[in-house]
């Protein structure tokens, strides 16, 4: 019988399996995933789970049955060691193997480890968010009162101070560069995020990083700061960023480089083996073919559907403008497109009634946006992105011109 | 268990849903093909987008933060709403939604 293998039952993984039974494939079809669970919403262990409105039975992304239904087979609990390309084959960590007509990757990655923490070995109080293993760890040790330290000032890292602040934690955020976020978005965002922040009672500290800690009987008691402060904890998140998960496809012989690099159809340097998700490096069609990286659900279930149709002959280019949300205390962020090398940023509503969008322009073209509670902007700012659309930023910035108005008016231009 | 039901140009799915759940679910759950619903439910993407084609009677009608959200879909039109704020009761029996083309 034909057979499909997909590594990894995070959000891509998942959504591989499925995409492969709506493309019409009827032989087997295998998930290893060496979570214990059936695949589930990585975004919620940050936000509801932490602060508490989402429970465990809620996580998960389709129910089982749904997998039995379809004749998926799940393999849980079990990592696939290692790829036999020759003999198109992978083997699993409980001995067996698996034949393949065609095998996704999707292992995603793991959180990169803080070295001034990490050189302790394990510590009872220092935390990593990745997992709902993660999760219900750093869960037994979340109560009002206790001092948290969250390590980076990302996404991860403002979301996990914003359930902390939720729940009565005393919360303070070191950050290493002058500003939060400044990986994924503008000075704007950061400094409006930064002072909601505040406002909430979180001490913000940037510019400042961990360069030691007193360690007590397995857990970290005190941290110095790089400006010769000291900071006591109860406990610790670290959020410093992701390490792709590339060392399986590497030992086979991909091509890897910082993610494993594939083509707009998802296919790796072996053409009967695709990768998506977080994992993976693609071409960007914005970006005039420049190799990203993109971590975002969007993404990842975009490519996953991209590299369905790969896997079962009846190929479509991957074209998806990524986007991403953050949900943090009651504000609704949003964002399309990679604000990188813009030259201008627009603004457009009011930043201190807290929604607003920024428009990242290159050479007059909106090549990103990030939405602050106006859907109406966002919905738009998915279109022009997509379209790469030339906009003056006098009619950008002008709140009573429609949005809308704009992508009209130059959709008839062409 | 009502039987909802889910059309698109090319499909027609008829779900029997668990009541509790939300019509999102019950899509997603019989892998119902257009409504992607990236952000699991919590009204924060728009990719659960239909439209309401019958029986418009027997829903509740969408929240303040649905409309918003609402406005991010494509083409959103007066019988848009977001399949993941729709709880499936009883009274779902033989509702139709349109899944929007992409
Ligand atoms: C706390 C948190 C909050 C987030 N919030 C948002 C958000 O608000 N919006 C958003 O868009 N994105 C968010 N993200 C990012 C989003 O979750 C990821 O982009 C998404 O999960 C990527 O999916 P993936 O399938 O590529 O990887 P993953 O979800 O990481 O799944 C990969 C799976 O493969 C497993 N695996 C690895 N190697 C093997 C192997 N050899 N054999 C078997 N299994 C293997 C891994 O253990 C893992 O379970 C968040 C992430 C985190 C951690
Ligand atoms: S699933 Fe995201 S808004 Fe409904």
């Amino acid at each position: 019988m034909r057979s499909m293998v997909v590594v990894g039952g995070g959000h891509a993984g998942a959504e591989v399996v499925v995409g492969l039974r709506k493309a019409g494939f009827e032989g087997r079809v295998v998930l290893v995933a060496d979570e214990d669970r059936i695949p589930y919403q990585r975004p919620l262990l940050s936000k509801s789970y932490l602060s508490g409105g989402t429970g465990p039975d809620e996580l998960a992304i389709r129910p089982e049955r749904t997998y039995a239904d379809n004749d998926i087979e799940l393999v849980l609990g079990t990592r696939v060691d290692s790829i036999d390309r020759g003999a198109r084959r992978v083997v699993l960590s409980d001995g067996r193997s698996l034949d393949y007509e065609a095998l996704a990757l999707a292992p995603g990655g793991r959180p990169r480890l803080l070295p001034v923490l990490a050189q302790h070995g394990p510590l009872d109080n220092v935390h990593y968010l990745r997992t709902v293993a993660d999760a219900d760890r750093l869960r037994e040790q979340w109560s009002a009162g206790r001092r948290l330290v969250v390590i980076g000032g990302g996404y991860i890292g403002l979301e996990v101070a914003a359930s902390a602040r939720a729940m009565g934690l005393e919360v303070t955020v070191v950050e290493a560069l002058p500003r939060v976020l400044a990986r994924v978005t503008g000075e704007v965002m950061s400094s409006f995020y930064a002072e909601v922040h505040r406002e909430r009672g979180v001490d913000l500290l940037t510019g400042v990083s961990v360069v030691d800690a007193v360690v007590v009987n397995g857990a970290v008691r005190e941290m110095e700061l790089s400006d010769g402060s000291w900071l006591r904890c109860d406990l610790v998140v670290v959020g410093v960023g992701l390490v792709p998960n590339t060392e399986l496809a590497a030992e086979a012989g991909l091509a890897v480089d910082d993610g494993i690099v594939v083509d707009e159809f998802g296919v790796t340097s072996d053409p009967s083996i695709v990768a998506a998700g977080d994992c993976a490096r693609y071409p960007s069609a914005q970006l005039g073919g420049d190799l990203v990286r993109v971590e975002s659900v969007s993404n990842a279930v975009e490519q996953a559907r991209v590299v369905a149709r790969s896997m079962v002959g009846k190929p479509v280019a991957h074209t998806g403008v990524p986007w991403f949300w953050s949900d943090q205390y009651e504000l609704k962020l949003q964002m399309v497109g990679l604000s990188r090398d813009f030259d201008d940023v627009v603004v457009r509503g009011d930043v201190t009634e807290r929604s607003f969008s920024a428009f990242y322009l290159r050479e007059g073209r909106v090549i990103a946006a990030d939405v602050v509670s106006r859907p109406v902007d966002f919905a738009l700012a998915r279109q022009l992105v997509a379209r790469g659309q030339v906009l003056e930023r006098e009619l950008l910035s002008d709140v009573d011109v429609p949005l809308k108005q704009l992508l009209v008016t130059t959709a008839v231009e062409r | 268990m009502p039987k909802i039901v889910f059309v698109s140009d090319t499909a027609r799915t008829e779900v029997f849903a668990e009541v509790g759940q939300s019509v999102m679910q019950a899509a997603t759950a019989h892998l119902v093909d257009g409504i992607d619903a990236d952000c699991g439910g919590h009204c924060s993407c728009a990719t659960c987008h239909v439209y309401v084609e019958d029986g418009s009677a027997a829903l509740a009608p969408a929240d303040a933060d649905e409309t918003d959200m609402l406005e991010c879909a494509n083409n959103p039109m007066p019988c848009s709403r977001l399949a993941c704020q729709i709880p499936v009761t009883e009274e779902l029996e033989g509702v139709v939604f349109r899944v929007p083309p992409r």
